[in-house]
């Protein structure tokens, strides 16, 4: 059915979904590699993408764990070094913690409805967002391209990164 | 809350322009929605959105986010983008006459 004439819309309260074009633009840098840095940086980029901003996002260093195939299904969380837990640092010493802590953690996420790490890229990926891995990353963890996910675009350098963030928000996490 | 009207009827709305009361809303009234916010064709793959919107607001008393249209509902998130551009959580919230979604993922 095709709506042609709607006498009414002058006067209707109709809400302003801002669809004249925008330049606004995030770009996220992942840097970390354990679930609990991994997840903040993703649940953001997944509001801008929602809000139909063009989204980025460049993993480094330890991030590179996250779209690395071999790593990305076993990002882990530790209770050591973490104070934020209100655990004794001690406990996190003991073999077998980081693993508890992990699974637990894992629940809470999955409680939410929130997907795992390769799913949830997957899932921005889908919406639109843009994934590179950073070079110099890549080439210090012997990886090539066969090695990270599917969903990255490419491996680009910084200068490549710096220019394409060009009057982007920039989050580093 | 204020009111306001579409397609000659009279409905109830927060500041912002989205129907607060789920009973207002039929059927009828969704391709006046979408075409108030420059969708001016549902197809088929519209309504399966929509319609899915609905009744889940029932069970869950909140509207679906993305991932779950995409995972319960079995509507690819590419999909959500193209037949609601840019926006597709609110703009479909807002054809279904619910209120936008709270969840962030």
């Amino acid at each position: 059915m095709t709506i042609t004439d709607h006498p009414s819309k002058a006067a209707a309260l109709v809400p302003d979904f801002g669809d004249e074009e925008t330049d606004r633009k995030i770009c996220f840098i992942c840097s970390k590699g354990t679930l609990d840095m991994a997840y903040p940086a993703l649940i953001m980029a997944n509001g801008a993408l929602g809000e139909g901003i063009e989204t980025h996002i460049f993993f480094t260093f330890w991030g590179m764990d996250m779209i690395s195939k071999k790593t990305q299904h076993d990002l882990k969380f530790t209770i050591l070094g973490n104070p934020a837990t209100h655990m004794p640092q001690g406990l996190g010493g003991i073999p077998g913690m980081t693993a508890v802590a992990t699974k637990m953690m894992k629940k809470q996420i999955a409680d939410l409805d929130v997907p795992e790490i390769p799913e949830f890229l997957e899932m921005l990926s889908d919406m639109g967002a843009h994934l590179w891995a950073c070079k110099m990353s890549v080439d210090m963890m012997d990886l090539d391209e066969d090695d990270l996910m599917d969903q990255v675009e490419d491996i680009i350098n910084v200068s490549e990164f710096i220019e394409l963030s060009d009057g982007a928000q920039v989050i580093f996490v | 809350m204020s009111t306001t009207t579409i397609a000659n009827r009279e409905v109830h709305v927060n500041d912002e322009g989205f129907m607060t009361e789920y009973d207002e809303w039929s059927e009828e009234l969704a391709p006046h929605l979408a075409a108030a916010i420059g969708i001016a064709e549902l197809t088929d793959d519209h309504w399966k959105a929509i319609r899915f919107l609905r009744e889940d607001f029932v069970d869950q008393q909140e509207t679906a986010t993305l991932r779950r249209v995409t995972k319960v509902g079995g509507i690819p998130t590419k999909q959500l983008f193209t037949l609601f551009p840019k926006k597709p959580a609110k703009k479909m919230a807002y054809v279904a006459g619910l209120p936008k979604p709270r969840g962030c993922v």
